[in-house]
C-alpha cells in the first residue's frame, strides 16, 4: 500500500490557517460524498468521506478480515487428517483462499488509513471482533463439509451484496473474494453430499455436522433487525444493502432444497413453507447464546485467541529479521547510488 | 475432478494443469521397478507436504500462510501423481498407497520427516529439499519414461518458485538479526545429517537406467549450489562427519510413524468409504 493512501482528507489547516476555508472544503466534500452516493457510484480513498463513515468502514472490513484468518483454524487443523489426498488438496487450496481474503481484506483497511499492524495488535489483545461461529469446535471430517456448505454459503449470501458496496476497494476486494467463495461452497457440499451417501456411520456423522452448525450459521447474519444499532446508516450509506433479517431468510429459502439433495435435515420443527409470504418460516434462534459468544465465551474463544497469539509471537523474530534485512538492502542501495554519484 | 488444487485463486507457482486422475485413466501402466522408483519420489513429496500443511496458521506472517500452504499444495499435488503412477503396477489407488501402507513400506527420506521446528529449520529443511528436488526433476524431464517425464516437468516448475522462496529466506533470515541467524544456523546444522540420504544410490534406482536419475549424479550440482547460498547468507557449512550413513529401506526417523498416525487415522476408522 502507498503511503498517500494513508492520509486522511485534504484538511490542510495547519498550511492555511484559515478554519473557514477547512470549513468550506468540508461542506464541498460532504456534498460531493452525497452526490456519489446517491448516484450509487464509488467513494475512493482519496475522496473526502465523513469520518463516521471511514469509522464504521473500518470497523466493518478489519472484522470480516479477521474472520477469515481466525476461520483458518477450525479448517487448517483437518488439513493432516483429510481421508483422501483429494479432499486434503482441496482443504488446503481453500484454507489458503482464506488467507488470501484476510490479505485483500487487510489491504482495503489500510487504504481508510489503518495501519495493518494496528488491526493485528486489535486482534491479538482481544479488542477486534470477528465471526463468532469460528468459536464453534470443527470435531469430526463432517464439519469440514458443513462448514464450507453453510459458512461459506452464508458469507456469499452476506458478501454478494458487498460486491456493490459504496467504498471502491471494499467492494473490489468482495469481487475477487465470492468468486472464491463458491468453490468454497462447493466443496463443502460435496463433501457432506458424499458422506450423507456413504455408510451409516458417515451419513450420521453428516447429519450430527449440520445440526451443530445451522443455528450458528443463521446468526452469522447478525442480530435481528431490531437489535441492530449500526445496520440502518451502514444502508443510507450504500455499504449494506439489504437488513441481516432479509438475508438470513435469503439464506434459509436457499438451504431448503440443497439440503433436500444431499438427503440430510435442518434442525427446525418450525422450518415450513409460508404461501402467503413466499418465503419458508423458521424458528427463533439462540440469542442469548449468540450474544454470549460475541463476548468472547464461546466454546472456543481462548483457544482461537490464543492460537492467534502463540503464532504472532513465535513469529516476531521471523518478522524483525525481514524488516532488518530489507533495512540493510535500502542502506546497501544508497550507499551504491552515493558511490556511483561520488564518482 | 471439479476442484483441481490449481483452482486457488491465491496459487503462486505455475504449472501445467495436468491431474492425478488423468494420469489414472491415461491407461498408462507403470513396470514394477518403475513403480517403485515412482512411490520413493512421492513419499518424499507426500511426506514433505504433510510436515508443511501444519504451518497453516501458524506462520510468521500471513503472507507465509500463503506460500508455505502454496508449496503444501504443490507437493501434495507431485505425490498424488507419482502415488497414482506407482498405484498402476499394482491395481492400487493413491489413497490405498498414502493411507493403507503400513510405516516400514514408506520409502521416504528422513530429512522431510523431521519436524518442522521454529521457521528457521524449515526454512533449512525446505533449502535442501528444494535444491535437490530442482537438481532431481531438471534431470528427470530427460527420462525414457513418459509418464515420469511429464511429472518432472510440470513439477520443475513449482520447484522453481520453492527454492527461491526457501534462498530469500535463507538470505533474509542469515543477514537479519542476531537472533535469526542463529536460529537459521541452528536449523541448518539439526537437519543436514541427513542431506548425505538423498544422494545414496538405492534399488530400484540403481536397476532403472534411463528411466530414472542416479542420486549420487545430483550430490555435487546441489551441494555446490547449496554451498553457495548459505555463504551468501553469513552463514556456515556444517559439519559433514556426524552424517549418518543412510539408505532408503526402512531404518526411517522415529517421526515417520507419528506423522503416519495422524494422516491415515481418520481413513483408517472407515476402510472402504468413499470420501
Ligand atoms: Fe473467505
Ligand atoms: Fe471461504
Amino acid at each position: 500500500m502507498s503511503p498517500e493512501n494513508h492520509q486522511h482528507a485534504p484538511l490542510h489547516l495547519a498550511d492555511e490557517g484559515d478554519a473557514a476555508t477547512a470549513l468550506a472544503e468540508a461542506e464541498a466534500g460532504q456534498h460531493r460524498f452525497d452526490e456519489l452516493i446517491a448516484e450509487d457510484s464509488r467513494i475512493e480513498p482519496r475522496d473526502w468521506m465523513p469520518e463516521s463513515y471511514r469509522k464504521s468502514l473500518v470497523r466493518q472490513v478489519s472484522q470480516h478480515a479477521h474472520s477469515e484468518i481466525i476461520g483458518m483454524q477450525p479448517e487448517g487443523n483437518w488439513i493432516s487428517r483429510a481421508p483422501s489426498l483429494k479432499r486434503k488438496a482441496i482443504l488446503m487450496a481453500k484454507v489458503q483462499d482464506e488467507a488470501g481474503h484476510g490479505l485483500y481484506l487487510y489491504s482495503a483497511a489500510e487504504t481508510l488509513g489503518r495501519p495493518r499492524e494496528e488491526m493485528y495488535d486489535q486482534l491479538y489483545s482481544g479488542k477486534a471482533k470477528y465471526s463468532s461461529i469460528f468459536n464453534y469446535p470443527a470435531r469430526t471430517w463432517a464439519d469440514i463439509g458443513a462448514i464450507g456448505w453453510l459458512v461459506d454459503g452464508a458469507a456469499i449470501v452476506n458478501q454478494v451484496p458487498l460486491c456493490r458496496a459504496s467504498y471502491g476497494p471494499y467492494g473490489r476486494a468482495m469481487v475477487r473474494i465470492c468468486k472464491e467463495e463458491s468453490f468454497h461452497q462447493r466443496q463443502g457440499w460435496e463433501i457432506l453430499y458424499s458422506l450423507s451417501h456413504g455408510t451409516e456411520a458417515q451419513h450420521q456423522m453428516a447429519q450430527d455436522a449440520v445440526d451443530r452448525f445451522y443455528g450458528p450459521a443463521l446468526q452469522m447474519f447478525g442480530p435481528p433487525d431490531g437489535d441492530s444499532p449500526n445496520s440502518q446508516q451502514s444502508m443510507e450509506w450504500k455499504i449494506k444493502r439489504f437488513t441481516n433479517d432479509e438475508l438470513r431468510q435469503r439464506f434459509v429459502d436457499m438451504l431448503v432444497p440443497q439440503v433436500e439433495a444431499l438427503g440430510l435435515t435442518l434442525p427446525d420443527p418450525e422450518l415450513k413453507w409460508n404461501e402467503e409470504r413466499g418465503h419458508y418460516d423458521f424458528g427463533d434462534l439462540d440469542w442469548d447464546e449468540f450474544f454470549a459468544v460475541i463476548k468472547g465465551n464461546g466454546p472456543l474463544s481462548r483457544q482461537r485467541l490464543e492460537h492467534y497469539r502463540k503464532a504472532r509471537d513465535e513469529g516476531a523474530w521471523v518478522r524483525e529479521a525481514a524488516v532488518a534485512y530489507a533495512n540493510h538492502q535500502a542502506q546497501g542501495r544508497d550507499r551504491d547510488q552515493a558511490a556511483l554519484i561520488g564518482a | 475432478m471439479s476442484f483441481a488444487s490449481h483452482d486457488s485463486a491465491t496459487r503462486q507457482s505455475q504449472g501445467e494443469a495436468i491431474t492425478a486422475e488423468e494420469i489414472a485413466s491415461s491407461g498408462a501402466k507403470a513396470e514394477d521397478a518403475t513403480a517403485r522408483y515412482a512411490l520413493l519420489l512421492g513419499d518424499d513429496a507426500l511426506i514433505l507436504s504433510q510436515r508443511l500443511g501444519a504451518w497453516v496458521s501458524r506462520a510468521p506472517e500471513l503472507e507465509e500462510d500463503v506460500a508455505l500452504a502454496n508449496i503444501a499444495l504443490d507437493l501434495l499435488g507431485h505425490a498424488r501423481f507419482l502415488l497414482t503412477y506407482a498405484g498402476t503396477a499394482w491395481d492400487k489407488t493413491e489413497d490405498d498407497l498414502a493411507y493403507f501402507r503400513p510405516e516400514e513400506e514408506f520409502r521416504s527420506c528422513r530429512l522431510v520427516e523431521q519436524e518442522n521446528g521454529d521457521f528457521g529449520k524449515t526454512i533449512a529443511r525446505q533449502l535442501i529439499f528444494s535444491f535437490y528436488q530442482h537438481e532431481l526433476y531438471s534431470r528427470l524431464v530427460q527420462s525414457t519414461d513418459t509418464t515420469l517425464a511429464a511429472i518432472a516437468e510440470k513439477a520443475l516448475k513449482e520447484v522453481d518458485y520453492h527454492q527461491d522462496h526457501a534462498a530469500q529466506w535463507m538470505l533474509r533470515l542469515g543477514l537479519g538479526t542476531q537472533e535469526s541467524a542463529q536460529r537459521v544456523q541452528a536449523g541448518l546444522d539439526s537437519v543436514w545429517s541427513y542431506v548425505e540420504e538423498l544422494f545414496t544410490d538405492v534399488e530400484p534406482i540403481t536397476e532403472l537406467g534411463d528411466i530414472a536419475v542416479l542420486p549420487s549424479t545430483l550430490r555435487e550440482p546441489t551441494l555446490n549450489r547449496l554451498h553457495q547460498v548459505i555463504e551468501e547468507a553469513g552463514l556456515s557449512i556444517p559439519d559433514m562427519s556426524g552424517a549418518h550413513g543412510a539408505d532408503r529401506s526402512g531404518r526411517h526417523s522415529e517421526q515417520r510413524g507419528l506423522i503416519l498416525a495422524e494422516m491415515q487415522v481418520l481413513a483408517r476408522q472407515h476402510p472402504g468409504a468413499t470420501w
